[in-house]
């Protein structure tokens, strides 16, 4: 038994025990000790793969295990990390965790709640440690479905309408995806459904346009990928405030994740070839989300929308294929996810005091909870890319490496793409400015109490984790770093 | 031939066939006191049977040919007897309300009678046989849909199946009897021999086909399906739609594997066509069902779209995954059934609408029935993804892309309708939901059953690779 699977077993386990707690108070125990053993987990794991790294060890997988599965098919539970899945990982155990304590107060249904929240980080933490096909879509499978439930019953607003919206799109394109992944298996002719192997017998080209575009239609989706990103922006909006933060900072990562392990590793050619396409889209998504995120006035529209710039820029950064920008895309996923979280975060707590989120009724909350005041104003400058906080490594390292593909129309869409920095400045700046400053619009709001400790918490945790990215990349960019070199070689065959 | 060469190659047919005869006796010599028992003796009895025949013998043949039988047929009989048996522990209501209680003995011996019916279809070698081992398993079965004899929807129900499944009969025999004109022989073995392009062979074929498409209610052979299925007491629609509808695919897929297999690009160019019709029909009218027992009559005709995805394969991956896949479907279905039929039993209550707030009076039955309706559409990490995922594989490794697509895009489709009915127990809310309540410990012990399967199936690796060490391809 490898230790990575860790990952799921735990999760498992927390299931487990919530299926079996009595009380709120047992619930919430099985919680903050599962999550904690999570994040735990998770430095150790970063700190064995520095380890391993530093002593040398090349191979592009490491801590591999296969155990046989579906023998018929070639399906083995095949388990390994390389950097881009180690810094996913710890960055989905920090939210996972501080999730936890921002649904301290969940109710009604406070077990069923995490039973589902659990079952969504199963999925997600087990497609990240997982590199067999079969293994990998199980697992992305696994943690779409409980969004549907968790939306439903616990979210607010048009929620029937967006869990719906929401399944139905990212269940089609998942869909799509088993297409692509089913044909990548069968016309590869590898031996079993490990990645490592198929990377071994090529795909002939004909067959990868097909598949590559599949599978990375399948898998952007969920990354957002412009325009089929509608689901995201009624989703976050309608779900509480935990699994907007899991969906927006985890979850969407998983289709940029999907992308560059399965789509453009696997399919180098076709990826070089088709990218001009997919990078019209997604250069699209990113001027267009920045853009739609100014008209908005609810809180979490506009990082829902903010949400689908950024996540389009990891995909315009995937299709880039150069070893700058893919470092970029992975430290995007890392920042945004931090970000993301925080917003979400903040935003539940102000929503749970203030029981609106339309910045027009609210104002001069500054003074009134200056913790999460201060908190949005960081969370708005990291967004905006202000150096020393994470937005800025990572979108200065995608724009790099963007510009170092020196095709015509690359050069034209990243320019177009840079845009988005500045018009994301406008609707932070003018949020910020409308409902945390000015005069007070509800005298109800002064009577309003600032964070308790179960939120300053989660807070300080995931600001921590900003400015630790943003102060300090490099330990993590060159974790990254080695991942790519297989692949840029392949793409310049 | 010794009588123990018929045995070893009968053995389960003999065995069910003591069964049958036993409770023919014990329900005319038992008194008041011995009816009650009724349920646990067919149980215990039928149990013994399962395990008795769980294991495959050598492949066989008995009187000349007639019965032809294969290890695969083992496994293929177990899961139809793994699933009777789960009907069995649902059917304690259907004697409810002191309407039915002395017919008993009939419900257990003439369930178990189109059972032997199955068995004799699925391992003859010859058309005479296969014809009888048909009607065998049709006709009770029109008995059984008008069960219940007080209830006007039950008698028509049953009146309709009577009719179309004899005119389908008709067909299947027309068929026969051409092929026996122009092969001059009845015998499987002869026959797939001498099968050629002749035009009046293939309209034999058809003919034959057509009556099986019926069974398996393939569109659009279909039509019978929503109104038995709804009439029929809810125990005989669960017959119906997993033990009736799977027997008859498997009876299709070796059909096609072993006897028609001259006739590979036919049939593979009819079912690709049959299959995204069926599929797409299914799911287009489970739509708009409001009775659940409708609902689940159309999302039956469209999973066995699915399963004839694996069989349109032709290969022994086809074979392996379409015995998974009705494996796994069995449970799920039977899961769903066994909630209506604790709702349906104390409250009379079969509307989608009636589930609404389900969840806050009754969470473990809810529970239940979205891990059915999870699995019926396939979603990770339960048993019908893993189901769905191989497949589709099947159809992907021959080459069927096309058609893996078109089915996906109906997965979708299906997924919507399947949430509906989770959204009704966990989002709506009802003023007057279903109360509380507790259903009988034989029921509770078959959606014990079919939860456990439903989760932990799909993670038992090894029972894929039992199912494809006896399968076959083309």
């Amino acid at each position: 038994m490898n230790f990575l699977s860790l990952f799921v077993l735990l999760p498992l386990l927390m299931i487990l025990a919530l299926f079996l707690a009595r009380n709120r108070k047992q619930v919430l125990g099985i919680m903050v000790t599962g999550s904690t053993l999570l994040v735990v987990l998770s430095a150790y794991l970063a700190y064995l793969y520095t380890a391993a790294r530093g002593n040398g060890a090349t191979d592009p997988m490491l801590f591999t295990a296969s155990l046989s599965w579906f023998k018929p098919l070639n399906i083995r539970y095949a388990v390994g990390v390389d950097g881009v899945s180690v810094v996913m990982l710890c960055l989905t155990s920090l939210i996972v965790f501080t999730g936890t304590f921002v649904s301290w107060k969940m109710a009604p249904l406070t077990k069923e709640f995490f039973l589902w929240y659990c079952l969504l980080a199963t999925g997600v933490f087990g497609f990240f440690i997982t590199i067999d096909l079969f293994a990998m879509f199980l697992f992305y499978e696994t943690a779409l479905i409980p969004m549907y439930l968790l939306i439903g019953v616990w979210g607010t607003g048009r929620k029937e309408y967006s869990a719906m919206k929401l399944t139905l799109m990212l269940m089609g394109s998942s869909m799509i995806l088993l297409v692509g992944i089913l044909g990548i298996y069968f016309s590869s002719g590898a031996t079993s459904m490990n990645i490592l192997d198929i990377v071994r017998t090529p795909i002939p080209l004909e067959q990868q346009y097909l598949f590559f575009t599949l599978t990375f239609f399948g898998f952007g989706v969920l990354g957002a990928l412009f325009p089929f990103h509608s689901w995201s922006p009624d989703g976050h909006a309608s779900a509480p405030t935990a699994v907007s933060m899991l969906h927006a900072g985890v979850l969407m990562k998983l289709g940029g994740y999907g992308c560059f392990r399965v789509a453009i590793s696997l399919m180098p050619e076709a990826a070089a070839q088709l990218s001009p396409l997919f990078l019209v889209l997604t250069a699209i998504g990113v001027v267009y989300g920045a853009f739609a995120a100014i008209r908005q006035t609810d809180l979490k529209y506009i990082n829902a929308y903010s949400s689908v710039s950024h996540c389009n820029l990891v995909l315009f950064a995937i299709l880039m294929l150069t070893q700058t920008a893919l470092t970029g895309a992975v430290l995007q996923m890392l920042s945004h996810g931090l970000i993301t979280a925080l917003f979400f975060a903040l935003i539940g707590m102000i929503y749970g005091r203030t029981h609106t989120r339309l910045i027009t009724e609210m104002g001069g909350l500054m003074k009134i909870m200056p913790f999460l005041g201060v908190s949005f104003v960081i969370a708005g400058l990291a967004n905006i890319g202000v150096p020393g906080l994470s937005g800025f490594v990572a979108e200065m390292t995608i724009f790099v490496g963007a510009f170092e593909n020196n095709g015509l129309l690359h050069r034209i869409l990243t320019i177009a793409a840079v845009t988005s920095i500045v018009i994301g400045a406008v609707y932070i700046l003018r949020t910020i400015g409308k409902f945390l400053y000015g005069p007070l619009q509800n005298p109800e709001h002064t009577k309003l109490g600032d964070a308790r400790w179960y939120e300053r918490l989660a807070v300080i945790m995931l600001i921590a984790g900003i400015v630790y990215l943003g102060s300090f990349p490099t330990g993590i960019s060159d974790m990254i770093n080695d991942s790519f070199g297989n692949l840029l070689q392949a793409v310049k065959n | 031939m010794s009588y123990f060469t018929i045995f070893s190659t009968m053995r389960s047919e003999v065995s069910l066939l003591t069964i049958i005869l036993f409770l023919l006796v014990y329900d005319l010599i038992a008194g008041k006191k011995g009816e009650s028992y009724f349920q646990p003796v067919a149980i215990l009895l039928f149990t013994l049977h399962t395990i008795f025949n769980l294991f495959p013998a050598e492949a066989g043949e008995a009187f000349g040919g007639m019965v032809q039988y294969h290890p695969v047929m083992t496994i293929i009989k177990t899961i139809l007897n793994v699933g009777t048996l789960i009907i069995f522990l649902q059917s304690k209501y259907i004697f409810d309300g002191n309407r039915m209680k002395h017919q008993r003995g009939e419900y257990y011996f003439l369930t178990l009678s189109t059972l032997l019916g199955m068995y004799l279809m699925i391992s003859s070698g010859h058309f005479l046989l296969f014809f009888i081992g048909l009607e065998m398993a049709s006709i009770p079965l029109g008995t059984l849909v008008a069960f219940n004899k007080k209830s006007k929807m039950s008698a028509e129900a049953g009146a309709k199946f009577i009719l179309l499944s004899a005119f389908s009969s008709g067909i299947l025999l027309f068929g026969i009897s051409y092929l026996y004109g122009v092969t001059g022989s009845l015998y499987f073995s002869d026959v797939s021999v001498l099968l050629s392009n002749n035009p009046l062979q293939i309209m034999a074929f058809l003919f034959f086909l057509s009556g099986l498409f019926f069974k398996v209610s393939f569109v659009p052979f279909h039509l019978w399906t929503a109104d038995v299925y709804e009439g029929a007491p809810t125990n005989v629609t669960s017959y119906l739609s997993v033990v009736s509808k799977s027997s008859a695919a498997f009876v299709l897929m070796i059909l096609l594997f072993k006897l028609f297999g001259n006739y590979l690009y036919e049939w593979q160019t009819l079912l690709f066509w049959i299959i995204i019709v069926t599929i797409t029909v299914g799911n287009l009218f489970a739509l708009r069902q409001q009775n659940v027992k409708r609902f689940l009559a159309f999302s039956s005709i469209s999973q066995a779209g699915y399963i004839a995805l694996g069989i349109i394969s032709g290969s022994t991956l086809g074979m392996t995954t379409v015995i998974y896949y009705i494996f796994v479907y069995l449970f799920s279905n039977l899961a769903a059934f066994g909630v209506i039929t604790a709702i349906e039993s104390r409250t009379r209550k079969i509307n989608i609408s009636d589930y609404k707030g389900l969840y806050h009076t009754n969470p473990k039955l809810s529970f239940v029935m979205m891990l059915a309706m999870f699995s019926l559409a396939g979603i990770a990490p339960f048993a019908g993804f893993m189901s769905k995922f191989f497949i589709f594989s099947a159809a992907a490794q021959q080459g069927y892309y096309l058609l893996v697509i078109i089915a996906v895009v109906n997965t979708i489709v299906s997924l919507y309708y399947y949430l509906m009915v989770v959204k009704a127990m966990f989002i709506d809310q009802n003023d007057h939901p279903v109360p509380a309540l507790r259903t009988d410990a034989w029921n509770r012990a078959s959606l014990v059953i079919c939860t456990a399967a439903i989760i932990f199936v799909g993670l038992l690796g090894f029972l894929l690779d039992v199912i494809e060490k006896q399968s076959f391809g083309m």
